[in-house]
C-alpha cells in the first residue's frame, strides 16, 4: 500500500482527498479492536476524542460499546454537532452495534431522551435480540462482501424500518420467523448490528475503506 | 439464512467485556440508584443488596441478592445488569443466569460458599468476571472459564491502595514474561500455578487474553483516572458513589475522569465541588479476617 504525500505536511486531512486517514471514535467501547482491523489493512488510523481530532480525519468508525454512554460523552465534549456536520459533508462513517444505534435517525427501546447523531434513514431497536445470554455468533451472507462471514452479535440491535435510499446488505431470521436487517448502507454511511472487529476476517473493514476512498474522491 | 446460531461461545462472552472498555460499572442497591447510574453514563450496573461498605459494617453472611430486587433493576435500565454470586456457589450462579443477568461476578465481597473450589464457569451461557490479586490468580480464573478479570482491591474501604497494589502486581507479572524463553515459560507456569498454555499466551500478547478492569476502594475521579493510567481497561465503583454526599454528580465526574484519565485539566474540572467523599478506612486497621482480597485463591 502506498499513500500519496500530503503536500502541506499538515495533519488536517479532512479537505485532502489524496490521503485517507480513518478516525475511530474513542470515548468508550472496543476502540482497540477497530484500530487493529484497520491497521491490518495498512490504513492510517487515529483516535478521535474531541472536535479538534475529528477535523484531522476524513472517515470515521464508531465502535461497539454502550450507546447511552458514548452519546452522553460525545455530548459532554461537544462532538454531537461536529459529527453531524462531518456526515453532512459527505465523509464515510461506519458504525458497529452501538455505532449503528448512534447513526440511526430513530431508535426504539432507548433510554429516555437518548440522543443519536443520525444520518441513516432507519429505525433501530436496541438490545433487540435479547440480553447477554441470547448473544450469539452465526455465519452471515453479506451482499457485495461475501458469504460465511462469522458475525458476532452482542446484546445487539436490529433494524426495524429502512428508508427508500437505504440498501440492506444482510439480514437475520429471528426465532419468531421475521427477517430483520443487520447490515445497511446509505450513501457513504455503513452500519452493522454485529462486530466484525472481534474476528480476524477484515472483509467488512476492507469494504468500508474502499467506500471511504470513493467518498474522498467524490469530495475533491 | 444460516440458522446455526451459537450462544455462550468464548467470543460472545469475552466480546461482551470488550464493549465495556473505557467505562465505569457502578454498584447499585435499588432501581433508583440504577437510574442515577445510567443517567451519569455508567456502562453497566452491579445489582447487590448491600454495598461493600455496609457489608463490612453489618457483618454476617453476605449472599446473592433477592431476584425481585434484580428484576426491578433490569426493568429500570437499558444498560447491562451484573450481579454477584458467592465464590463456589454454583446454584446462586444458575439462579442469576435464569433471571437474565448479563454478567455474573463470582465475588470475594460475598461470603465464600466453597473454600477450595471456584465455579466451573464453562458450564454457563452467561459470562463471568472474577477478582485477582496477581497474574497466577487471574489465569486460574480464566482457566475455569472467567471471561473478564478485575483486580480485587479492598472493597468498601474507599482506600485505593490495594487496587493499585493488585494492578501493579498483575502488570509487572505480565512484563516479566516478555521475552522469556520457552524453558522459562514452563518454570513461570509452575511458579504462577497457572496452565502453561495461558502463560504462553500472555507472554505473546503482552496482556491478559481477556479484559482487565479494576475494583476495590475507588472513591474519587482522580482514583479512577489513576487506575486507568496504571493500565486498567475500565473501573468498578462500589461504595464510593452512593456513600458520598452527591452521588449523581460524583457518578458523572468518575465517568468523565475515566474517559479523560490522561487529561489532568479535565480530571481537575470534574473534581470541583463534589461534596463529601465516602469516609475511608486505613487497610492497616483491618484484621486479616476483615480483608476480602484474601478470599479466593
Amino acid at each position: 500500500m502506498t499513500h500519496c504525500q500530503n503536500p502541506k505536511g499538515l495533519p488536517d486531512a479532512a479537505g485532502d482527498s489524496s490521503m485517507l486517514r480513518v478516525g475511530v471514535l474513542a470515548l468508550q467501547g472496543d476502540v482497540r479492536e477497530h484500530i487493529n482491523s484497520l491497521t491490518s489493512l495498512n490504513v492510517a488510523v487515529q483516535k478521535v476524542r474531541n472536535p479538534e481530532e475529528l477535523i484531522t480525519v476524513n472517515a470515521l468508525v464508531i465502535p461497539g460499546g454502550e450507546s447511552t454512554t458514548i452519546s452522553m460523552l460525545a455530548n459532554r465534549v461537544g462532538l454531537i454537532s461536529p459529527l453531524r456536520e462531518f456526515i453532512k459533508n459527505g465523509h464515510a462513517v461506519y458504525g458497529s452495534c452501538a455505532g449503528m444505534i448512534l447513526l440511526a435517525d430513530e431508535i426504539l427501546d432507548g433510554k429516555a431522551g437518548q440522543e443519536t447523531i443520525g444520518g441513516l434513514d432507519m429505525t433501530v431497536r436496541r438490545n433487540a435480540f435479547g440480553r447477554q445470554v441470547d448473544s450469539f455468533e452465526t455465519d452471515l451472507n453479506i451482499k457485495d462482501i461475501g458469504d460465511a462471514f462469522k458475525a458476532v452479535f452482542i446484546r445487539a440491535p436490529w433494524v426495524e424500518r429502512v428508508g427508500a435510499n437505504v440498501e440492506v446488505l444482510a439480514s437475520v431470521k429471528t426465532d419468531s420467523g421475521s427477517d430483520h436487517p443487520v447490515m445497511v448502507r446509505q450513501g457513504f454511511l455503513l452500519a452493522s448490528s454485529f462486530h466484525p472487529e472481534l474476528t480476524n476476517d477484515n472483509r467488512v473493514h476492507q469494504y468500508f475503506v474502499e467506500m471511504a476512498k470513493s467518498a474522498t474522491s467524490v469530495k475533491s | 439464512m444460516a440458522n446455526a446460531n451459537s450462544t455462550g461461545t468464548p467470543r460472545v462472552k469475552q466480546g461482551m467485556a470488550e464493549m465495556l472498555k473505557g467505562g465505569v460499572i457502578m454498584d447499585v442497591i435499588d432501581a433508583k440508584q440504577a437510574r442515577i447510574a445510567e443517567d451519569a453514563g455508567a456502562v453497566a450496573v452491579m445489582a447487590l443488596e448491600r454495598v461493600p461498605a455496609d457489608i463490612r459494617k453489618d457483618g454476617g453472611v453476605a449472599r446473592m441478592s433477592d431476584p425481585d430486587m434484580i428484576d426491578e433493576i433490569i426493568a429500570e435500565v437499558s444498560i447491562p445488569v451484573m450481579a454477584k454470586a458467592r465464590i463456589g456457589h454454583i446454584v446462586e450462579a444458575q439462579v442469576l443466569q435464569s433471571i437474565g443477568v448479563d454478567y455474573i461476578d463470582e465475588s470475594e465481597v460475598l461470603t465464600p460458599a466453597d473454600e477450595a473450589n471456584h465455579i466451573d464457569k464453562w458450564q454457563f451461557t452467561v459470562p463471568f468476571i472474577c477478582g485477582a490479586t496477581n497474574l497466577g490468580e487471574a489465569l486460574r480464573r480464566i482457566a475455569e472459564g472467567a471471561a473478564m478479570i478485575r483486580s480485587k482491591g479492598e472493597a468498601g474501604t474507599g482506600n485505593v491502595v490495594e487496587a493499585v497494589r493488585h494492578m501493579r502486581t498483575i502488570k509487572s507479572d505480565i512484563a516479566k514474561l516478555k521475552g522469556a524463553s520457552k524453558e522459562e515459560l514452563y518454570t513461570a507456569a509452575k511458579n504462577l500455578q497457572a496452565p502453561y498454555e495461558l502463560v504462553a499466551q500472555v507472554a505473546e500478547l503482552g496482556k491478559l487474553p481477556v479484559v482487565l478492569f479494576t475494583a476495590g476502594g475507588i472513591a474519587t475521579p482522580a482514583d479512577a483516572a489513576l487506575m486507568m493510567l496504571l493500565g486498567a481497561d475500565g473501573v468498578f465503583v462500589g461504595s464510593g458513589i452512593f456513600k458520598s454526599g452527591d452521588p449523581a454528580q460524583r457518578a458523572k465526574a468518575i465517568v468523565d475522569a475515566t474517559t479523560n484519565f490522561d487529561k489532568p485539566e479535565i480530571v481537575a474540572k470534574v473534581s470541583r465541588s463534589l461534596g463529601e467523599a465516602m469516609v475511608g478506612i486505613n487497610i492497616d486497621t483491618l484484621s486479616e479476617s476483615e480483608r476480602f482480597a484474601g478470599r479466593g485463591w
